[in-house]
């Protein structure tokens, strides 16, 4: 059981949240222009590293907002909980970036 | 007009009997009661804006600014459902309460709806109150986490509500109407152990 620290509200339950997949993924700037290949990566492909990745969660039993969360998909230690105003914190990033140790 | 309130119907009428006899005696008494028709106004808005400051003008209460925080003022209580979102329980009728908020914030960017049929109050209360909410209740209502006059949202038994409490040994749980009779018989049937004299020992 994870315990998220929602920014809003504290510490609560995995159970008051779902999931919300991959943060950090803009709409296209111009999605007319796309090609189906293009389009296809927007939509369906997603990153899946061992280690550090952020991703989204919306506090739906509580306060009903979205935020971000870096969680180690090796471990499941959050690492850092934002909000989309706040900048991509730079822990777990960085020298571990872009896939497996 | 016909005085449509005496139609009305609670969630619960169904099951007032049972809640009645479903009261635990003993040491660690407690009992459940439905607490039905209070008035109920949904608000969102921006808590820096005039809007804001026009609905705490007509509540004589300020809007609380952080999760758990109630406030009141006569006959109205302001409970914190997110950074811009409150729900106001009040005894005041609601197209009264209803009409002043709207008049109050005007064109602005707000919305102010009569959401008195969306919940229904349950009251528990008693010295085992406590322990039959911690057997579906994810928040930490431990005295030293969690105190009187404190409101989250959460859920019980997996079913979302809120949540207060609003005495020592009391809780408010406010579940959606559709929700409020699984509620209340997941609680009648979490009281039952209460009246047996076995003590397990770790009471805290």
């Amino acid at each position: 059981m994870l315990l998220l620290n929602c920014p809003w509200c504290g510490p609560r339950d995995e159970t008051e949240y779902h999931y919300g997949g991959q943060a950090h993924v803009p709409y296209p700037e111009e999605p007319s222009t796309l090609t189906d290949e293009e389009w296809a990566e927007y939509l369906f492909f997603r990153d899946n590293p061992c280690g550090p990745f952020a991703e989204r969660w919306v506090h739906s039993a509580g306060c009903r907002r979205w935020f971000n969360v870096v969680r180690d998909t090796r471990t499941y230690q959050v690492l850092a909980v934002y909000t989309h105003s706040d900048p991509r914190p730079a822990v777990g990033f960085g020298a571990q970036a872009g896939g497996p140790r | 007009m016909d005085d449509l309130t005496l139609q009305r119907r609670s969630p619960l009428a169904d099951l007032a009997d049972r809640m009645r006899d479903g009261a635990v005696t003993g040491s660690r008494h407690v009992r459940l009661a439905e607490l039905p028709f209070w008035t109920m106004i949904s608000v969102r808005v921006d808590p820096g804006s005039p809007a804001a400051a026009a609905v705490e003008g007509v509540l004589g209460a300020d809007l609380p600014r952080w999760c758990g925080q109630v406030t009141a003022h006569g006959l109205d209580h302001v409970l914190w459902l997110g950074p811009d979102e409150w729900l106001i329980v009040s005894e005041v009728a609601p197209s009264d309460l209803h009409g002043a908020l709207t008049d109050a914030v005007g064109e602005a960017h707000a919305a102010v709806v009569d959401v008195s049929a969306n919940r229904t109050l349950l009251e528990l209360s008693g010295p085992g109150a406590r322990s039959v909410l911690e057997k579906g209740c994810p928040v930490d209502l431990h005295p030293r986490a969690f105190e009187v006059g404190r409101a989250v949202s959460t859920t019980l038994a997996r079913v979302p509500l809120l949540l207060c409490q609003t005495g020592p040994d009391t809780y408010c749980l406010l579940p959606r109407s559709s929700f409020a009779q699984y509620v209340a018989c997941w609680l009648l049937d979490a009281m039952q152990e209460l009246g047996s004299d076995f003590q397990d020992g770790s009471a805290s």
